[in-house]
């Protein structure tokens, strides 16, 4: 067991996300940022879909019960194990009794801890992604346990990653979304010149942009959403839905993020700056 | 066999959209649903995609692989007038208990005041006509209903509430649904469904697809009580009717 002995602002545990409920409304759930959770799982070789924990913004000091291996990826913390730094994109050997803290968050927003063989929790409708109202939990407790499965040995074929830091990236890829031909020039200029800035109102849900765009009075049936999808609000707020995102919505649909923007806006916190450029 | 004029969108690269006329209607309802099985029984079979249906369109994800646009979309534009030999799968009508009580509708007085029709009216007519569902979204086991009776139209609340709890029955301008779990919610809350819209411990969480009709029908807070407990221990059994589509 993984024993939380404090569980940081919201850690919760992730995986590949739920397949075949998003015409019952299930949102897809799963890592936010997928691009470093599928990283930490490639080194353990574990399947690249493996549950791992998710730490956003202040992490958790945690206690491990059984020898395992690890790997650190994603935002990048102070973390140490034992008190000595631990390095991030390697596979680190744990003993029964050590004890992982994350120190200071330094740069991005979303860290993942990676296990060997995944952790264990529970299974709902095909995931162990944490959702409230699907999972009974929303996010860890202080005082929590986590399953894992115990490793004594494991030689990996490549014991270290260099992986490109995407972390400082602030230009969001983007593609038309459905209703993008709805846009008036002075809208698309305002879309595509200025920065945005994230607002406070940003979680696994959707991200909300602090500046607005001029409004609309488009009014269309309900349609599908899906993760990336920014919607434009009447009043002209920009609203990204993310991972747990609504799996329907009401407003224009203008652009679609693409798969590594998703990440990269996975990794920013209030007031950070982005960008979108057209592909 | 072209029914209607089908328009067809990217969404991303994992998705494609495609649009039936702005209109909501059954026929539409219908012809999306007889496409989508027919694709995904006789086309796609052993793929990977998911369905998101909703009023008069349909969305096809793929979440694993990208999607060449042009050519997928040619070839569903050439599967949609292909002549189409399908079983159609069964659908319901689901009969859903409603306890109309002060305590659960608490926003009936204040309805009743602003449509000027007296409660009982507006029981009489919210139970009255089958809803047919034209998606589901916004929560797990969220349904859009369509059909609401006009005098039942009634803007959703100037000020939304912070929590609305499960299984709340609400009106919101030409929509009415239940709540399937505790949520925000602007929506003029009239009563309450004895029975869970959603579980995720089943199999099959949700029991009612896109394309059934729902009819509700009025309970005392007696039989409210009996369903809570007989969906607790398992043994509560919704009503349904298999409907022709």
């Amino acid at each position: 067991m993984l024993k939380l002995l404090k569980s940081g602002l919201f850690t919760t545990i992730q995986d590949g996300g739920r397949y075949g409920y998003l015409n019952k409304g299930v949102p897809v759930a799963g890592y936010m940022d997928t691009f470093s959770a599928k990283k930490v799982n490639m080194l353990l070789e574990n399947k690249e879909d493996a549950a791992v924990l998710e730490i956003t913004m202040t992490g958790p000091t945690l206690l491990f019960e059984e020898e395992t291996f690890i790997s650190l990826g994603g935002a990048q913390f102070s973390a140490t194990l034992n008190n000595k730094p631990v390095p991030y994109y390697k596979v680190v050997k744990i003993e029964k009794g050590d004890i992982l803290s994350y120190g200071k968050l330094e740069k991005g927003f979303r860290s993942y801890l990676g296990i060997k063989n995944g952790f264990q929790s529970p299974e709902v409708l095909g995931s162990r992604s944490f959702f409230l109202s699907i999972t009974q939990k929303n996010h860890c407790k202080d005082g929590d346990t986590l399953a894992y499965k115990p490793y004594t040995s494991f030689a990996p074929k490549i014991s270290e990653l260099k992986v490109d830091s995407f972390l400082d990236e602030t230009v969001l890829k983007v593609t038309p979304g459905p209703e993008y031909g709805l846009l008036t020039d002075k809208q698309l200029e305002s879309l595509f010149v200025h920065e945005f800035s994230i607002s406070n109102e940003n979680n696994r849900m959707a991200y909300q942009l602090e500046e607005k765009i001029l409004g609309h009075e488009i009014s269309m049936l309900t349609s599908a959403t899906l993760p990336g999808t920014v919607q434009l609000t009447p009043i002209g707020k920009l609203i990204i839905l993310m991972k747990d995102g609504q799996t329907t919505g009401g407003y224009p649909r203008i652009l679609q993020l693409s798969d590594k923007a998703i990440s990269i806006l996975a990794q920013k916190k209030f007031g950070d700056l982005i960008s979108f450029k057209l592909t | 066999m072209n029914t209607y004029s089908i328009s067809i969108r990217p969404f991303g690269v994992h998705a494609i959209l495609i649009e039936w006329p702005n209109e909501v209607a059954e026929d539409i309802l219908n012809d999306i649903l007889k496409f989508t099985q027919f694709i995904l029984e006789q086309k796609l079979k052993n793929e990977n995609w998911e369905i998101v249906p909703a009023y008069n369109s349909v969305t096809l994800i793929h979440r694993d692989k990208p999607i060449a646009f042009d050519s997928f979309k040619q070839q569903l534009l050439d599967w949609y007038g292909e002549e189409k030999t399908i079983v159609a799968k069964e659908r319901f009508l689901w009969r859903l208990p409603v306890c109309y009580d002060l305590e659960f509708g608490i926003d009936l007085e204040e309805v009743s005041g602003r449509l000027g029709l007296g409660i009982e009216e507006i029981i009489k007519l919210h139970t009255a006509h089958a809803y047919t569902v034209f998606g589901i979204g916004f929560l797990p086991g969220f349904m859009y209903l369509g059909g609401l009776p006009k005098a039942l139209e009634i803007p959703r609340k100037s000020h939304p509430r912070p929590k609305v709890i499960k299984g709340s029955v609400g009106l919101a301008a030409k929509q009415t649904g239940v709540y399937p779990q505790e949520s925000p919610g602007g929506w003029n809350i009239i009563g309450n469904c004895s029975v869970p819209m959603f579980d995720p411990q089943k199999k099959e969480p949700c029991f009612i697809s896109v394309g059934d009709k729902v009819q509700f029908y009025p309970i005392e807070r007696a039989e409210y009580d009996l369903h809570k407990i007989e969906g607790e221990v398992g043994i509560y059994k919704i009503e349904k009717t298999k409907i022709d589509a």
